[in-house]
């Protein structure tokens, strides 16, 4: 069997337009599901019985469904409907808005119990030393325990972003040209799909072991620099 | 100026204090002592809210802990508090650790804060650590910085809790010396410890909690000198024998 990889430079424009989606969904998928997760930490935390069951009940169902069920769930219910009450009448391209939002809230449930866990590996004397001082609880998670949790937590954070990066490819099932979408489409017109699927496959490799690399290096420095 | 009245606790089943009563007026020092697990820090503990108790009242400046309508960081802001494990913030550098409440909570500004906490650094002799972060310093180090830290706020009182107990015996002195100029400056002071040299120097009374009662609470001469009761004198001899 031969391969021709013709048709890749040719392409490469295209690709790049499919790889801006995916860091994209990457991105803004890192940054509101941290910001979510965050929340539902504190939430899951605090002493209030219903924030508690709904940060739990939220994490549960959405760590408990396979991600392209919740992609798939959004893209022909939730957000039709959602967008059809407040704009009633009008077509609108929703597939790119419906990725961002099912990644970001399917992203935060995962976030949240890695935050959470960032949390408790922070002593109790902590909190008894910023309270002692006269802050408010909210002031002392926000000024004291927080910024300790994150930057144990980077590492792990990071790790999930690249997992997140990788599972950004499952929009393929709402017809959304991601790299790995565009990459298909070319290899499917041009009639060199093998060739087109494993050049995507490389890059991808290419990317999260260098990212994975970076994240290795970074826990080092962070461990060095918490004795 | 620090008011205990029949302070009872239980976790659960265990009743960790038990009627535990005692007055500490302005400008005294109280040293609690007695063996571990006699509910010497959770009294502690109780005196800024920290811990929570079941019955009795404790009473700071007149202000009672337990009253729903005490603005408890408020109080807490005006009690000092130094921790057995220091409890410095490992993220923040030196400087900041003692400017944060400050800041947040007394709303000074960042100079003022700053002057403070170079003044009080100085004075526990620690001035050039202030950009370093606190594991970079000592266990002795960082105790007088959370001295420092405490006394930023302009505390009407201070609560040591086993202040040296963490710390190796080379740097137990220095510490302690610190908190010797403090009693002796007119600091009021309730201090869980074991250092029974610091309770000889500086303490006006000395208090023994055994099985969460206070069992003593006499003028130190007394305390060691002729202390009532068989349980006291055993602990002191079991302490001061070496």
């Amino acid at each position: 069997m031969f391969f021709d990889w013709s048709a890749i430079p040719g392409a490469l424009p295209i690709l790049w337009q499919g790889m801006i989606v995916t860091l994209q969904i990457t991105l803004v998928g890192v940054l509101v599901g941290v910001l979510l997760g965050t929340l539902l930490a504190l939430f899951r935390l605090s002493p209030s019985r219903l924030l508690s069951w709904f940060s739990a009940t939220y994490v549960t169902i959405f760590r408990s469904i396979p991600l392209v069920m919740v992609l798939f769930w959004f893209h022909l219910v939730l957000i039709p409907l959602i967008v059809g009450l407040l704009f009633p009448g009008q077509r609108l391209e929703l597939r790119f808005i419906t990725a961002l939002t099912a990644f970001s809230l399917f992203e935060a449930s995962y976030y949240a119990e890695i935050i959470r866990a960032g949390i408790l590996s922070v002593t109790k004397g902590q909190l008894s030393a910023g309270l002692a001082l006269g802050m408010n609880r909210g002031q002392v998670m926000r000024l004291v325990i927080l910024p300790q949790a994150l930057r144990r937590m980077v590492p792990l954070l990071l790790t999930q972003a690249i997992i997140l990066f990788q599972d950004s490819t499952l929009v393929y099932v709402i017809n959304l040209d991601d790299f790995f979408r565009k990459a298909y489409n070319v290899g499917n017109t041009v009639g060199t799909l093998n060739e087109l699927i494993l050049f995507a496959g490389a890059v991808y490799l290419v990317i999260c072991t260098l990212a994975s690399g970076c994240v290795r290096q970074l826990h080092r420095k962070l461990t060095v620099l918490a004795r | 100026m620090i008011s205990i009245r029949n302070v009872s606790k239980w976790y659960g089943e265990f009743q960790a204090l038990k009627k535990c009563s005692t007055e500490v007026d302005k400008g005294e020092v109280v040293v609690i002592c007695g063996p571990s697990g006699s509910g010497k820090s959770t009294l502690i503990k109780c005196v800024n809210g920290l811990e929570s108790f079941q019955e009795g009242e404790i009473l700071v400046d007149g202000i009672s802990v337990t009253d729903r309508k005490t603005d408890l960081p408020k109080l807490r802001s005006r009690v000092g508090m130094v921790f057995q494990h220091f409890e410095l913030f490992p993220h923040l550098s030196i400087l900041d650790n003692i400017t944060l409440a400050q800041c947040r909570v007394l709303g000074r500004s960042k100079k003022k804060a700053v002057e403070k906490a170079v003044q009080l650094l100085q004075m526990v002799g620690l001035a050039e650590q202030q950009p370093k972060f606190p594991a970079q310093l000592s266990g002795g180090q960082q105790q007088r910085v959370a001295i420092a830290r405490a006394l930023a706020m302009d505390p009407i009182a201070m609560l040591f809790d086993e202040p040296t107990s963490a710390l190796d015996p080379e740097m137990i002195n220095e510490v302690l010396d610190v908190m010797v100029n403090l009693a002796q400056s007119g600091m009021t002071m309730l201090v869980v410890t074991h250092e029974m040299g610091f309770a000889k120097k500086v303490a006006d009374r000395v208090i023994f909690m055994d099985r969460g009662e206070v069992v003593e609470d006499q003028p130190k001469h007394t305390f060691f000198e002729n202390p009532e009761t068989e349980r006291a004198r055993q602990f002191l001899s079991k302490i001061l024998t070496h």
